[in-house]
């Protein structure tokens, strides 16, 4: 079973945002950068697969140089290979992320391409999806169960109140959901065997491509803006519970109007 | 070359409330934009319904329940025959599932998750929060079409008293891949916080799992749902469904009452956008209370059961 795990580094999820002098992107300065949470339950399973049925996992990341420190990472924790596409992922939209993914993928063996169900920050939830239609793979996202047999898996699916069992032949694209699994830390021997795996790049003209297909093509952010400082409205003492709840309910009533 | 098209969701023969929504802010589209609204729904007992949110045509394809690859394929026909400006789907799971799919068929771009839209310039301007809400961002979408999936309560559903939508019946022989074998409910089939108008959620301040009951009690009472803080959700006390903020799910009810949660960015980023903010702590510098409307300072365990009555009292005048 071999596995192409695609990962995103984003802004660590502590961070506080701020924007960039051109107003359209964030300040970089003093960030650090971490794999995307949920990349982490796509690459456990990946990993486990790899430990259950052998085969290699690819980890894949599109971005500058330093995706990685994202890759190295997670060929600690126990990927066997890693692909860097280079280049500037900031005024790439989706779908041109998700070409330059696809066509990395395509040059890789694989039976199942796993994603995190979005890039924290980004939030967009769409390169998965878009990989998928782009390889002609069937789609299972948001899932927090995986089974991979023999030329197909089963996947749970999470809706709104709900999860779907979905069954589909392989090669597939799974996005992970939290949940799924508990991912693992890297071991100090993990580090160490980390060190001696070089990490592959290739240009986006080494797929095939170029970046005219992938910059500003079809969405273009146009400023970012932090919300409004909020003050905090009134506040109230809640020692005698009663009046405090009759406090809260008329609240409820006049102005959420939720009564 | 013109109009909006929008995905119905639909459940047991009605439609959806966030693809009422986004049936709503369509027609506010359309004007700028030109051409109808109009609706592709797998029921066609919803053209009546469409009709009355402004739908002037609903096409219609008996293709069962959802299916990325089939509802993909069906939506590109539909596309390649209307020619919209702008394409609109409700941020659901099968609407945020679906969305990415079709704009690889149409090379458009999508604007996720957005709170708000507008026509200008030609073009689509979608803001959407981005960093769980620590920044937003606004976005041009230049591709024709354009796509954008809405987040659920951030646009008012609203009638316009308009007739049934006509219906153009589509055939296709969409194959899908994926099979849905089942849909799991869980027995005690709890409401969701994705679409809820209301949402009672705890924090750490619970101290245990058991006490949980009192945000359950208070959300049935008002008939809302039950959100939870990270920390809650990591040391096991509840289901990560549950969870809001960063790594859970970033809502924008009419109505929030944080009890027991002190408000760590990633719980602020998440939930600091709904309408009317309550928060109950003993901390009164619990960062919470900076975006609630209402802060009660005090303690969440003789608070939150006399509020649950006194909701109760209400509710019975």
């Amino acid at each position: 079973m071999n596995s192409v795990v695609c990962i995103a580094q984003v802004p660590d999820t502590e961070a506080r945002i701020k924007i960039a002098s051109d107003g359209r992107h964030i300040d970089e300065t003093g960030v650090k950068f971490i794999v995307s949470p949920y990349d982490e339950y796509a690459l456990e399973e990946a990993i486990r697969a790899k430990e259950k049925q052998g085969g290699d996992v690819t980890v894949i990341a599109f971005g500058p140089d330093r995706v990685q420190q994202a890759l190295r990472e997670c060929l600690a924790r126990g990927a066997t290979k890693a692909l860097q596409v280079k280049g500037e992922t900031a005024d790439a939209d989706a779908l041109g992320i998700a070409t330059v993914l696809a066509a990395a993928i395509k040059s890789v063996p694989h039976d199942v391409v796993f994603f995190g169900k979005q890039g924290v920050g980004t939030d967009n939830s769409l390169v998965g999806a878009m990989v998928a239609e782009l390889l002609g793979y069937p789609q299972v996202n948001v899932v927090t169960h995986v089974e991979l047999g023999d030329g197909k898996l089963t996947a749970h699916r999470e809706i709104e109140g709900a999860e779907e069992i979905i069954e589909c032949p392989l090669p597939a694209v799974v996005t992970a959901q939290k949940g799924l699994n508990e991912p693992r830390y890297a071991s100090l021997k993990g580090i160490m065997a980390a060190k001696k795996i070089a990490i592959e790049a290739k240009s986006i003209a080494d797929l095939g491509l170029q970046d005219s297909e992938i910059v500003n093509q079809r969405v273009t952010v146009v400023s970012l803006d932090l919300p409004p400082e909020k003050s905090g409205g009134r506040k109230i003492d809640g020692a005698d519970a009663a009046a405090a709840a009759k406090e809260i309910v008329k609240f409820i009533r006049e102005e959420a109007k939720a009564l | 070359m013109a109009g909006v098209l929008v995905f119905l969701e639909t459940k047991d023969g009605k439609i959806k409330k966030v693809s009422r929504e986004a049936l709503s802010i369509a027609r506010k589209l359309a004007e700028g934009a030109g051409g109808d609204v109009i609706g592709f729904a797998s029921d066609r007992a919803v053209a009546e319904e469409a009709g009355r949110y402004g739908a002037k045509k609903v096409y219609v394809a008996n293709i069962g329940p959802y299916l990325t690859e089939t509802y993909a394929a069906v939506m590109k026909q539909v596309c390649d025959d209307v020619q919209p400006s702008v394409v609109l789907l409700g941020g659901s799971s099968n609407g945020r599932d679906l969305a990415p799919r079709l704009a690889a068929k149409l090379n458009a771009g999508v604007a996720s998750d957005v709170d708000r839209l507008e026509w200008t310039g030609g073009k689509l301007r979608a803001r959407r929060p981005v960093y769980s809400g620590k920044a937003f961002a606004t976005v041009e979408v230049s591709s024709t079409p354009a796509t954008a999936t809405t987040r659920p309560n951030a646009f008012p559903a609203e009638e316009t008293g308009g007739g049934a939508a006509e219906v153009v019946e589509v055939s296709v022989a969409a194959e899908s891949k994926a099979k849905l074998l089942e849909t799991r409910v869980p027995e005690a089939g709890e409401m969701s916080i994705a679409e809820a108008d209301i949402i009672v959620s705890g924090g750490r301040g619970l101290k245990e799992a058991a006490n949980f009951s009192l945000i359950r009690d208070l959300a049935h009472a008002l008939g809302g749902a039950v959100g939870a803080s990270r920390a809650t959700v990591d040391a096991g006390w509840i289901d990560h469904q549950h969870q809001v903020g960063q790594t859970g799910r970033v809502v924008s009810p009419n109505l929030y009452i944080a009890a027991g949660v002190s408000g760590a960015i990633q719980h602020l980023a998440g939930m600091s956008s709904s309408k009317h903010i309550v928060a109950i702590n003993k901390d009164p510098e619990a960062p919470i209370f900076r975006v609630a409307d209402l802060g009660v300072v005090g303690d969440l365990f003789q608070i939150v059961p006399a509020l649950t009555e006194e909701v109760k009292r209400a509710k019975a005048h």
